[in-house]
Protein backbone atom coordinates (compact mmCIF):
# COMPACT_ATOMS: atom_id res chain seq x y z
CA UNK A 1 0.00 0.00 0.00
CA UNK A 2 2.71 2.30 1.02
CA UNK A 3 4.78 1.03 -1.69
CA UNK A 4 2.08 2.47 -4.32
CA UNK A 5 1.97 5.77 -2.62
CA UNK A 6 5.68 6.50 -2.66
CA UNK A 7 6.87 4.17 -5.73
CA UNK A 8 5.81 6.41 -8.91
CA UNK A 9 8.22 9.18 -7.33
CA UNK A 10 11.45 7.99 -8.36
CA UNK A 11 10.13 9.12 -11.61
CA UNK A 12 11.17 12.72 -12.35
CA UNK A 13 7.49 13.36 -14.19
CA UNK A 14 6.00 12.02 -11.90
CA UNK A 15 7.74 14.72 -9.45
CA UNK A 16 6.76 17.64 -11.48
CA UNK A 17 2.92 16.18 -11.87
CA UNK A 18 2.72 15.69 -8.15
CA UNK A 19 3.65 19.42 -8.42
CA UNK A 20 1.18 20.93 -10.70
CA UNK A 21 -1.59 18.70 -9.59
CA UNK A 22 -1.05 20.22 -6.32
CA UNK A 23 -0.96 23.67 -7.71
CA UNK A 24 -4.27 23.05 -10.12
CA UNK A 25 -5.92 21.72 -6.83
CA UNK A 26 -5.35 24.68 -5.01
CA UNK A 27 -5.59 27.87 -7.17
CA UNK A 28 -9.34 26.17 -8.92
CA UNK A 29 -11.26 26.57 -5.74
CA UNK A 30 -10.35 29.74 -4.77
CA UNK A 31 -11.46 31.45 -8.40
CA UNK A 32 -14.11 28.79 -8.19
CA UNK A 33 -15.67 30.53 -4.98
CA UNK A 34 -16.42 33.51 -7.37
CA UNK A 35 -17.37 30.92 -10.13
CA UNK A 36 -20.57 29.40 -7.72
CA UNK A 37 -21.67 32.69 -6.43
CA UNK A 38 -21.34 35.19 -9.61
CA UNK A 39 -23.07 32.33 -12.26
CA UNK A 40 -19.98 32.32 -13.83
CA UNK A 41 -19.86 28.35 -14.62
CA UNK A 42 -20.85 28.84 -18.30
CA UNK A 43 -18.38 31.90 -18.98
CA UNK A 44 -15.43 29.56 -17.29
CA UNK A 45 -15.84 26.58 -19.44
CA UNK A 46 -16.38 28.74 -22.39
CA UNK A 47 -13.17 30.63 -21.70
CA UNK A 48 -11.40 27.00 -21.66
CA UNK A 49 -12.98 26.68 -24.48
CA UNK A 50 -11.75 29.49 -25.89
CA UNK A 51 -8.18 29.20 -24.69
CA UNK A 52 -7.78 26.42 -27.51
CA UNK A 53 -6.82 28.12 -30.55
CA UNK A 54 -3.72 29.85 -27.88
CA UNK A 55 -2.89 26.40 -27.31
CA UNK A 56 -2.57 24.81 -30.37
CA UNK A 57 -0.59 27.80 -31.62
CA UNK A 58 1.62 27.37 -29.09
CA UNK A 59 2.31 23.77 -29.66
CA UNK A 60 2.68 24.43 -33.73
CA UNK A 61 4.95 27.16 -33.38
CA UNK A 62 6.93 25.20 -30.71
CA UNK A 63 6.58 27.58 -27.69
CA UNK A 64 5.31 25.84 -24.03
CA UNK A 65 1.60 26.43 -24.89
CA UNK A 66 1.22 28.19 -21.97
CA UNK A 67 3.18 31.14 -22.87
CA UNK A 68 0.49 31.63 -25.79
CA UNK A 69 -2.61 30.59 -24.33
CA UNK A 70 -2.51 32.93 -20.94
CA UNK A 71 -2.77 36.32 -23.29
CA UNK A 72 -4.88 34.23 -25.60
CA UNK A 73 -7.25 33.90 -22.35
CA UNK A 74 -6.64 36.73 -21.09
CA UNK A 75 -8.12 38.14 -24.50
CA UNK A 76 -10.76 35.73 -24.88
CA UNK A 77 -11.88 37.08 -21.04
CA UNK A 78 -12.19 40.90 -22.29
CA UNK A 79 -13.59 40.02 -25.42
CA UNK A 80 -16.42 39.21 -23.85
CA UNK A 81 -16.59 41.51 -21.19
CA UNK A 82 -16.66 43.38 -24.12
CA UNK A 83 -19.63 42.21 -26.06
CA UNK A 84 -21.97 41.48 -23.16
CA UNK A 85 -21.56 45.13 -22.50
CA UNK A 86 -21.87 46.70 -26.00
CA UNK A 87 -24.21 44.27 -27.78
CA UNK A 88 -27.95 44.11 -26.70
CA UNK A 89 -27.68 40.52 -26.79
CA UNK A 90 -27.64 38.12 -23.36
CA UNK A 91 -24.49 37.81 -21.85
CA UNK A 92 -24.83 33.70 -22.32
CA UNK A 93 -25.60 34.45 -25.87
CA UNK A 94 -22.62 36.47 -26.40
CA UNK A 95 -20.71 33.60 -24.53
CA UNK A 96 -22.09 30.77 -26.59
CA UNK A 97 -21.16 32.47 -29.96
CA UNK A 98 -17.54 33.11 -28.98
CA UNK A 99 -17.34 30.03 -27.05
CA UNK A 100 -18.26 27.91 -30.10
CA UNK A 101 -16.43 30.29 -32.68
CA UNK A 102 -13.03 29.54 -30.59
CA UNK A 103 -13.23 25.72 -29.97
CA UNK A 104 -14.12 25.68 -33.65
CA UNK A 105 -10.87 27.58 -34.69
CA UNK A 106 -9.01 25.45 -32.28
CA UNK A 107 -9.76 21.98 -33.86
CA UNK A 108 -9.24 23.64 -37.61
CA UNK A 109 -6.05 24.69 -36.27
CA UNK A 110 -5.30 21.35 -34.83
CA UNK A 111 -6.22 19.20 -37.90
CA UNK A 112 -3.97 21.25 -40.15
CA UNK A 113 -1.13 21.41 -38.56
CA UNK A 114 1.70 18.48 -37.98
CA UNK A 115 -0.43 15.99 -36.38
CA UNK A 116 2.47 14.01 -35.00
CA UNK A 117 3.82 16.15 -32.25
CA UNK A 118 0.37 16.76 -30.97
CA UNK A 119 -2.07 14.57 -29.34
CA UNK A 120 -4.97 16.07 -29.70
CA UNK A 121 -6.47 13.88 -26.67
CA UNK A 122 -4.24 15.44 -24.46
CA UNK A 123 -5.76 18.99 -24.54
CA UNK A 124 -8.72 17.62 -24.65
CA UNK A 125 -8.59 15.41 -21.76
CA UNK A 126 -5.28 16.67 -19.80
CA UNK A 127 -2.21 14.43 -19.34
CA UNK A 128 -0.53 15.78 -16.26
CA UNK A 129 2.11 12.90 -16.45
CA UNK A 130 3.44 14.63 -19.53
CA UNK A 131 4.45 18.17 -18.41
CA UNK A 132 7.86 20.00 -18.90
CA UNK A 133 10.16 21.38 -16.34
CA UNK A 134 9.12 24.14 -18.21
CA UNK A 135 5.54 23.88 -17.63
CA UNK A 136 6.31 23.31 -13.92
CA UNK A 137 8.08 27.01 -13.78
CA UNK A 138 5.51 28.53 -15.81
CA UNK A 139 2.50 26.85 -13.59
CA UNK A 140 4.14 27.64 -10.55
CA UNK A 141 4.59 31.35 -11.63
CA UNK A 142 1.33 31.91 -13.04
CA UNK A 143 -0.07 30.37 -9.53
CA UNK A 144 2.05 32.56 -7.30
CA UNK A 145 0.30 35.56 -9.11
CA UNK A 146 -3.28 34.39 -9.26
CA UNK A 147 -3.03 33.79 -4.96
CA UNK A 148 -1.09 37.83 -5.02
CA UNK A 149 -3.67 39.12 -7.12
CA UNK A 150 -6.79 37.09 -5.45
CA UNK A 151 -5.36 38.05 -1.54
CA UNK A 152 -4.24 41.84 -2.85
CA UNK A 153 -7.85 42.82 -4.47
CA UNK A 154 -9.54 40.37 -2.09
CA UNK A 155 -11.38 43.20 -0.39
CA UNK A 156 -12.44 45.12 -3.70
CA UNK A 157 -13.47 41.41 -5.54
CA UNK A 158 -16.13 40.93 -2.36
CA UNK A 159 -17.29 44.59 -2.42
CA UNK A 160 -18.25 44.16 -5.97
CA UNK A 161 -19.42 40.57 -5.79
CA UNK A 162 -21.72 41.20 -3.16
CA UNK A 163 -23.07 44.39 -3.87
CA UNK A 164 -21.71 46.00 -7.45
CA UNK A 165 -24.09 49.28 -6.78
CA UNK A 166 -22.73 50.15 -3.35
CA UNK A 167 -19.22 49.31 -4.48
CA UNK A 168 -19.19 51.76 -7.13
CA UNK A 169 -20.63 54.35 -5.18
CA UNK A 170 -17.81 54.01 -2.79
CA UNK A 171 -15.23 54.47 -5.60
CA UNK A 172 -14.52 51.12 -6.04
CA UNK A 173 -14.39 50.65 -10.20
CA UNK A 174 -16.59 48.08 -10.49
CA UNK A 175 -16.47 47.18 -14.63
CA UNK A 176 -12.88 46.95 -14.17
CA UNK A 177 -13.24 44.75 -11.17
CA UNK A 178 -15.04 42.57 -13.63
CA UNK A 179 -12.42 42.02 -16.04
CA UNK A 180 -9.36 41.24 -13.62
CA UNK A 181 -11.53 38.63 -12.24
CA UNK A 182 -12.26 37.04 -16.10
CA UNK A 183 -8.40 37.28 -16.74
CA UNK A 184 -7.74 35.99 -13.29
CA UNK A 185 -10.16 33.07 -14.11
CA UNK A 186 -8.24 32.94 -17.73
CA UNK A 187 -5.27 32.65 -16.03
CA UNK A 188 -6.41 29.54 -13.77
CA UNK A 189 -7.99 27.97 -16.86
CA UNK A 190 -4.64 28.19 -18.97
CA UNK A 191 -2.74 26.48 -15.97
CA UNK A 192 -5.65 24.00 -15.07
CA UNK A 193 -6.26 22.88 -18.81
CA UNK A 194 -2.70 20.48 -19.13
CA UNK A 195 -3.77 18.41 -15.73
CA UNK A 196 -7.64 18.22 -16.93
CA UNK A 197 -7.73 19.39 -20.07
CA UNK A 198 -9.97 21.86 -22.19
CA UNK A 199 -13.31 19.56 -21.28
CA UNK A 200 -13.00 19.15 -17.90
CA UNK A 201 -11.50 22.27 -16.64
CA UNK A 202 -14.98 23.17 -15.41
CA UNK A 203 -15.13 20.18 -12.91
CA UNK A 204 -11.96 21.63 -10.90
CA UNK A 205 -13.40 25.37 -11.21
CA UNK A 206 -16.94 24.40 -10.29
CA UNK A 207 -17.22 21.22 -8.30
CA UNK A 208 -14.81 21.75 -5.10
CA UNK A 209 -15.82 25.07 -4.70
CA UNK A 210 -19.53 23.86 -4.35
CA UNK A 211 -18.67 20.81 -2.03
CA UNK A 212 -17.00 23.41 0.04
CA UNK A 213 -19.86 25.67 -0.10
CA UNK A 214 -22.02 22.98 1.54
CA UNK A 215 -19.39 22.46 4.41
CA UNK A 216 -18.36 26.04 4.93
CA UNK A 217 -20.11 29.19 5.86
CA UNK A 218 -18.10 32.39 5.41
CA UNK A 219 -16.57 32.81 1.83
CA UNK A 220 -13.27 32.91 2.39
CA UNK A 221 -13.34 29.45 4.71
CA UNK A 222 -15.47 28.55 1.47
CA UNK A 223 -12.47 29.49 -0.82
CA UNK A 224 -9.75 27.93 2.07
CA UNK A 225 -11.60 24.12 2.66
CA UNK A 226 -12.51 24.47 -1.20
CA UNK A 227 -8.72 24.57 -1.97
CA UNK A 228 -8.01 21.70 0.51
CA UNK A 229 -11.18 19.50 -0.84
CA UNK A 230 -9.10 21.11 -4.64
CA UNK A 231 -5.81 19.49 -3.73
CA UNK A 232 -7.54 16.31 -2.12
CA UNK A 233 -9.33 15.42 -5.77
CA UNK A 234 -6.24 16.58 -8.45
CA UNK A 235 -3.57 14.31 -6.06
CA UNK A 236 -5.99 11.35 -6.02
CA UNK A 237 -6.89 11.43 -9.46
CA UNK A 238 -3.17 11.56 -10.19
CA UNK A 239 -2.84 8.29 -8.45
CA UNK A 240 -5.29 6.84 -10.04
CA UNK A 241 -4.26 8.00 -13.65
CA UNK A 242 -0.25 6.60 -13.04
CA UNK A 243 -1.76 2.98 -11.30
CA UNK A 244 -4.96 2.31 -14.13
CA UNK A 245 -3.30 4.19 -16.83
CA UNK A 246 -6.19 6.51 -17.00
CA UNK A 247 -5.91 10.22 -19.02
CA UNK A 248 -6.05 12.70 -15.62
CA UNK A 249 -8.63 14.82 -16.88
CA UNK A 250 -11.14 12.22 -15.50
CA UNK A 251 -9.83 10.79 -13.25
CA UNK A 252 -9.62 13.95 -10.76
CA UNK A 253 -13.05 15.40 -11.92
CA UNK A 254 -14.34 12.04 -10.69
CA UNK A 255 -12.65 12.13 -7.75
CA UNK A 256 -14.14 15.77 -6.83
CA UNK A 257 -17.12 14.58 -8.19
CA UNK A 258 -17.39 11.62 -5.84
CA UNK A 259 -16.57 13.82 -3.06
CA UNK A 260 -19.21 16.35 -4.13
CA UNK A 261 -21.62 13.83 -3.63
CA UNK A 262 -20.85 12.39 -0.15
CA UNK A 263 -20.90 16.12 0.97
CA UNK A 264 -24.38 16.78 -0.74
CA UNK A 265 -25.71 13.43 1.19
CA UNK A 266 -24.66 14.97 4.48
CA UNK A 267 -24.89 18.66 4.50
CA UNK A 268 -27.34 20.82 2.76
CA UNK A 269 -26.99 24.54 1.79
CA UNK A 270 -29.20 26.83 4.34
CA UNK A 271 -31.55 28.52 1.05
CA UNK A 272 -33.46 31.29 1.66
CA UNK B 1 -17.01 74.50 -0.85
CA UNK B 2 -15.90 71.12 0.63
CA UNK B 3 -16.16 71.31 4.46
CA UNK B 4 -14.53 68.94 6.85
CA UNK B 5 -14.43 65.42 6.50
CA UNK B 6 -13.19 63.99 9.57
CA UNK B 7 -15.68 66.33 11.21
CA UNK B 8 -19.00 66.58 9.11
CA UNK B 9 -21.29 68.17 11.90
CA UNK B 10 -18.93 70.99 12.58
CA UNK B 11 -20.72 73.39 9.61
CA UNK B 12 -24.32 71.51 10.96
CA UNK B 13 -24.77 73.36 13.82
CA UNK B 14 -26.33 76.49 12.29
CA UNK B 15 -29.15 74.00 10.92
CA UNK B 16 -31.49 75.28 8.18
CA UNK B 17 -28.90 78.18 7.09
CA UNK B 18 -26.47 75.72 4.51
CA UNK B 19 -27.75 73.26 2.67
CA UNK B 20 -25.93 69.76 2.94
CA UNK B 21 -27.09 68.81 -0.83
CA UNK B 22 -27.99 70.74 -3.39
CA UNK B 23 -30.17 69.47 -6.28
CA UNK B 24 -30.08 71.73 -9.09
CA UNK B 25 -32.21 71.70 -12.41
CA UNK B 26 -31.67 67.76 -13.17
CA UNK B 27 -32.55 66.50 -16.15
CA UNK B 28 -31.97 62.70 -17.47
CA UNK B 29 -33.08 61.45 -20.50
CA UNK B 30 -33.20 57.77 -21.83
CA UNK B 31 -33.98 57.91 -25.84
CA UNK B 32 -36.00 61.12 -25.65
CA UNK B 33 -37.77 60.06 -22.54
CA UNK B 34 -37.33 62.14 -19.62
CA UNK B 35 -36.67 60.23 -16.54
CA UNK B 36 -36.08 63.39 -14.87
CA UNK B 37 -36.83 67.05 -15.43
CA UNK B 38 -35.52 69.97 -13.93
CA UNK B 39 -35.56 68.33 -10.74
CA UNK B 40 -34.06 71.03 -7.98
CA UNK B 41 -34.33 70.62 -4.10
CA UNK B 42 -31.94 71.31 -0.67
CA UNK B 43 -31.59 69.40 2.00
CA UNK B 44 -29.87 69.78 4.78
CA UNK B 45 -28.25 68.29 8.11
CA UNK B 46 -30.58 66.41 9.98
CA UNK B 47 -33.60 66.29 7.13
CA UNK B 48 -35.41 62.93 7.29
CA UNK B 49 -36.87 62.86 3.67
CA UNK B 50 -39.18 60.38 1.92
CA UNK B 51 -39.09 60.43 -1.75
CA UNK B 52 -42.26 59.21 -2.82
CA UNK B 53 -43.71 58.68 -6.65
CA UNK B 54 -45.67 56.02 -8.17
CA UNK B 55 -43.22 52.99 -9.96
CA UNK B 56 -41.42 54.34 -12.54
CA UNK B 57 -41.28 57.69 -11.46
CA UNK B 58 -37.41 58.52 -11.43
CA UNK B 59 -36.60 58.12 -7.68
CA UNK B 60 -34.38 55.22 -8.37
CA UNK B 61 -32.22 57.61 -11.19
CA UNK B 62 -32.59 60.36 -9.20
CA UNK B 63 -30.58 58.23 -6.29
CA UNK B 64 -28.76 57.17 -9.02
CA UNK B 65 -27.85 61.01 -10.09
CA UNK B 66 -27.01 61.84 -6.98
CA UNK B 67 -24.39 58.99 -6.10
CA UNK B 68 -23.09 60.09 -9.27
CA UNK B 69 -24.11 56.80 -10.73
CA UNK B 70 -26.26 58.70 -13.65
CA UNK B 71 -25.17 60.69 -15.87
CA UNK B 72 -27.08 64.22 -16.17
CA UNK B 73 -28.68 65.52 -19.51
CA UNK B 74 -28.51 69.01 -17.72
CA UNK B 75 -28.21 70.22 -14.38
CA UNK B 76 -25.84 69.07 -11.42
CA UNK B 77 -25.79 67.86 -7.85
CA UNK B 78 -23.64 69.15 -4.97
CA UNK B 79 -22.63 66.77 -1.73
CA UNK B 80 -21.10 69.25 0.49
CA UNK B 81 -18.24 67.80 1.82
CA UNK B 82 -18.50 64.55 -0.77
CA UNK B 83 -15.01 64.70 -3.09
CA UNK B 84 -13.28 62.30 -5.64
CA UNK B 85 -10.90 61.64 -2.78
CA UNK B 86 -13.57 60.80 -0.30
CA UNK B 87 -16.62 59.47 -2.30
CA UNK B 88 -17.89 57.26 0.98
CA UNK B 89 -19.25 60.57 2.36
CA UNK B 90 -22.28 59.63 0.61
CA UNK B 91 -23.86 56.24 1.49
CA UNK B 92 -25.90 54.11 -1.13
CA UNK B 93 -27.92 51.13 0.09
CA UNK B 94 -29.73 49.79 -3.35
CA UNK B 95 -33.02 47.79 -3.88
CA UNK B 96 -32.47 44.37 -2.70
CA UNK B 97 -32.91 43.33 -6.08
CA UNK B 98 -29.61 44.58 -7.06
CA UNK B 99 -28.03 42.89 -3.88
CA UNK B 100 -26.39 39.34 -5.00
CA UNK B 101 -28.23 37.04 -2.31
CA UNK B 102 -26.01 33.88 -3.11
CA UNK B 103 -23.22 35.25 -1.99
CA UNK B 104 -22.03 34.00 1.67
CA UNK B 105 -20.85 37.63 3.01
CA UNK B 106 -21.54 37.27 7.18
CA UNK B 107 -23.11 40.27 8.43
CA UNK B 108 -19.80 41.23 10.29
CA UNK B 109 -18.16 41.12 6.75
CA UNK B 110 -20.92 43.04 5.19
CA UNK B 111 -20.44 46.01 7.73
CA UNK B 112 -16.44 45.64 7.09
CA UNK B 113 -16.68 46.52 3.51
CA UNK B 114 -17.80 50.08 4.53
CA UNK B 115 -14.44 50.81 6.25
CA UNK B 116 -11.78 52.88 3.78
CA UNK B 117 -14.21 52.05 1.10
CA UNK B 118 -13.03 54.27 -1.69
CA UNK B 119 -8.96 54.27 -0.85
CA UNK B 120 -7.63 51.38 -2.89
CA UNK B 121 -4.75 49.10 -0.70
CA UNK B 122 -3.45 46.18 -1.66
CA UNK B 123 -4.11 43.69 0.78
CA UNK B 124 -6.44 45.25 3.10
CA UNK B 125 -6.88 43.98 6.54
CA UNK B 126 -9.21 45.08 8.93
CA UNK B 127 -7.14 46.91 12.13
CA UNK B 128 -8.17 46.46 15.60
CA UNK B 129 -9.89 49.91 15.19
CA UNK B 130 -11.90 48.72 12.28
CA UNK B 131 -13.05 46.23 14.19
CA UNK B 132 -14.30 48.09 17.23
CA UNK B 133 -16.00 50.79 14.75
CA UNK B 134 -17.85 47.83 12.91
CA UNK B 135 -18.67 46.68 16.22
CA UNK B 136 -19.86 50.21 17.31
CA UNK B 137 -21.99 50.25 14.08
CA UNK B 138 -23.87 46.96 14.36
CA UNK B 139 -24.45 47.21 17.99
CA UNK B 140 -26.18 50.95 16.73
CA UNK B 141 -28.28 48.85 14.93
CA UNK B 142 -28.95 46.40 17.47
CA UNK B 143 -28.00 43.61 14.89
CA UNK B 144 -24.40 42.65 16.86
CA UNK B 145 -25.52 39.47 18.21
CA UNK B 146 -26.11 38.52 14.51
CA UNK B 147 -22.26 39.44 13.57
CA UNK B 148 -21.82 35.69 12.31
CA UNK B 149 -24.93 35.40 10.45
CA UNK B 150 -25.06 35.30 6.50
CA UNK B 151 -26.52 37.85 4.79
CA UNK B 152 -29.27 35.84 3.13
CA UNK B 153 -30.12 33.82 6.69
CA UNK B 154 -31.74 37.43 7.56
CA UNK B 155 -35.23 38.81 7.41
CA UNK B 156 -35.54 41.75 4.96
CA UNK B 157 -35.72 44.54 7.91
CA UNK B 158 -32.44 42.76 9.51
CA UNK B 159 -30.41 43.10 6.22
CA UNK B 160 -31.27 46.67 5.72
CA UNK B 161 -30.57 47.43 9.23
CA UNK B 162 -26.77 45.77 8.25
CA UNK B 163 -26.56 47.85 5.48
CA UNK B 164 -27.43 50.77 7.52
CA UNK B 165 -24.65 49.73 9.92
CA UNK B 166 -22.35 49.24 6.67
CA UNK B 167 -23.09 53.00 5.77
CA UNK B 168 -22.12 54.40 9.43
CA UNK B 169 -19.46 52.24 9.03
CA UNK B 170 -18.31 54.07 5.94
CA UNK B 171 -18.42 57.26 8.16
CA UNK B 172 -21.21 58.39 5.40
CA UNK B 173 -23.06 62.12 5.81
CA UNK B 174 -25.82 61.47 3.39
CA UNK B 175 -27.54 58.32 3.30
CA UNK B 176 -29.91 57.51 0.31
CA UNK B 177 -31.66 54.10 0.70
CA UNK B 178 -33.61 53.03 -2.41
CA UNK B 179 -36.93 51.35 -1.47
CA UNK B 180 -36.02 50.01 2.36
CA UNK B 181 -39.11 49.18 3.16
CA UNK B 182 -40.20 46.65 0.59
CA UNK B 183 -40.49 42.76 1.83
CA UNK B 184 -39.86 44.56 5.50
CA UNK B 185 -42.54 43.57 7.60
CA UNK B 186 -44.75 46.64 9.49
CA UNK B 187 -43.13 46.11 12.71
CA UNK B 188 -39.67 46.14 11.25
CA UNK B 189 -40.68 49.03 9.27
CA UNK B 190 -41.28 51.02 12.74
CA UNK B 191 -37.98 49.71 14.13
CA UNK B 192 -36.01 50.96 10.78
CA UNK B 193 -37.81 54.48 10.99
CA UNK B 194 -36.33 54.02 14.79
CA UNK B 195 -33.18 53.71 13.67
CA UNK B 196 -33.13 56.40 11.36
CA UNK B 197 -34.36 58.83 13.56
CA UNK B 198 -31.34 58.12 15.60
CA UNK B 199 -29.26 59.16 12.54
CA UNK B 200 -31.29 62.16 12.10
CA UNK B 201 -30.66 63.18 15.54
CA UNK B 202 -27.23 63.18 14.90
CA UNK B 203 -27.56 65.55 12.22
CA UNK B 204 -27.04 63.08 9.20
CA UNK B 205 -29.27 63.36 6.32
CA UNK B 206 -30.99 60.31 4.79
CA UNK B 207 -33.51 60.24 1.63
CA UNK B 208 -35.83 57.11 1.47
CA UNK B 209 -36.96 56.45 -1.77
CA UNK B 210 -40.49 54.78 -1.54
CA UNK B 211 -43.68 54.01 -3.53
CA UNK B 212 -45.66 53.06 -0.11
CA UNK B 213 -47.89 55.85 0.77
CA UNK B 214 -48.65 54.62 4.27
CA UNK B 215 -47.91 55.93 7.74
CA UNK B 216 -45.68 58.94 5.43
CA UNK B 217 -46.62 61.62 8.54
CA UNK B 218 -44.96 58.68 10.83
CA UNK B 219 -42.02 58.29 8.80
CA UNK B 220 -40.57 61.07 7.41
CA UNK B 221 -40.40 64.81 8.41
CA UNK B 222 -40.02 65.97 4.93
CA UNK B 223 -41.34 64.32 1.54
CA UNK B 224 -40.46 65.01 -1.96
CA UNK B 225 -43.65 63.84 -4.65
CA UNK B 226 -41.26 63.13 -7.64
CA UNK B 227 -43.37 61.38 -10.60
CA UNK B 228 -40.88 62.87 -13.13
CA UNK B 229 -40.92 66.39 -11.89
CA UNK B 230 -40.98 67.53 -8.25
CA UNK B 231 -44.49 67.89 -7.44
CA UNK B 232 -44.18 69.01 -3.86
CA UNK B 233 -41.69 69.39 -1.06
CA UNK B 234 -42.08 69.88 2.34
CA UNK B 235 -44.12 68.82 5.72
CA UNK B 236 -46.27 65.62 4.63
CA UNK B 237 -49.24 67.01 6.68
CA UNK B 238 -49.17 69.90 4.01
CA UNK B 239 -47.72 68.67 0.92
CA UNK B 240 -50.78 66.12 -0.62
CA UNK B 241 -52.78 68.85 -1.79
CA UNK B 242 -55.92 67.59 -4.28
CA UNK B 243 -53.65 68.96 -7.38
CA UNK B 244 -50.45 66.93 -6.01
CA UNK B 245 -52.08 64.02 -5.79
CA UNK B 246 -53.62 64.16 -9.34
CA UNK B 247 -50.24 64.97 -10.73
CA UNK B 248 -48.68 61.61 -8.60
CA UNK B 249 -51.25 59.42 -9.70
CA UNK B 250 -54.03 60.90 -11.23
CA UNK B 251 -57.20 61.91 -9.00
CA UNK B 252 -58.86 58.58 -9.31
CA UNK B 253 -58.88 56.63 -6.02
CA UNK B 254 -56.71 58.62 -3.73
CA UNK B 255 -58.47 60.94 -1.30
CA UNK B 256 -56.57 62.51 1.68
CA UNK B 257 -57.78 62.01 5.22
CA UNK B 258 -55.77 63.75 8.29
CA UNK B 259 -51.64 63.01 7.89
CA UNK B 260 -51.49 61.51 4.51
CA UNK B 261 -53.19 59.89 1.33
CA UNK B 262 -55.51 56.56 1.75
CA UNK B 263 -54.97 54.75 -1.46
CA UNK B 264 -58.00 52.66 -2.64
CA UNK B 265 -56.41 51.74 -5.88
CA UNK B 266 -54.17 54.35 -7.67
CA UNK B 267 -53.02 53.61 -11.30
CA UNK B 268 -49.37 52.93 -11.09
CA UNK B 269 -47.57 53.34 -14.04
CA UNK B 270 -45.25 50.79 -14.41
CA UNK B 271 -41.18 51.50 -14.80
Amino acid sequence: MLDAIVDPFQYEFMKRALIVSVLVGTVCPLIGGYVITRNLSFMGDALAHGVMPGLALGIMLGFSPLIVAVPAGIGFAVLIGFISHRTGLGEDTSIGILFAGMFALGLLILSISDSITVDIEDILLGQVLGVSQTDVIITAVLAALVVFLLAGMHRQLVFTSFDPVGAKVVGIPVQAMDYVLLGILALVIVLSVQAVGIVLVLAMLVVPAATSYLLARRFVNIMAIGALIGVAATVTGLYLSYHFNLPSGPAMSLTAIGMFAVAAMVKRRVTT
Amino acid sequence: MNTSISNPQAGSVNGASEPRLIVENVTVEFEGFKALSSVSFTAHDGNLIGVVGPNGAGKSTLFNAMAGLQSMNTGQVRVIGRTSKHPDFLAYVPQREKINWRFPASVEDVVMLGRSGGRWRWFQRPSAKDREYVRYCLERVNMWIHRTDLMPELSGGQRQRVFIARALAQEAHVFLLDESFSGVDVGAQKYLVEILRGLRDDGKVILMATHDLTNLAERFDQVLCLNHHVCAYGPPNEVFTPAVLEELYGAHGVTVTGSGPNHRQHNEPNA
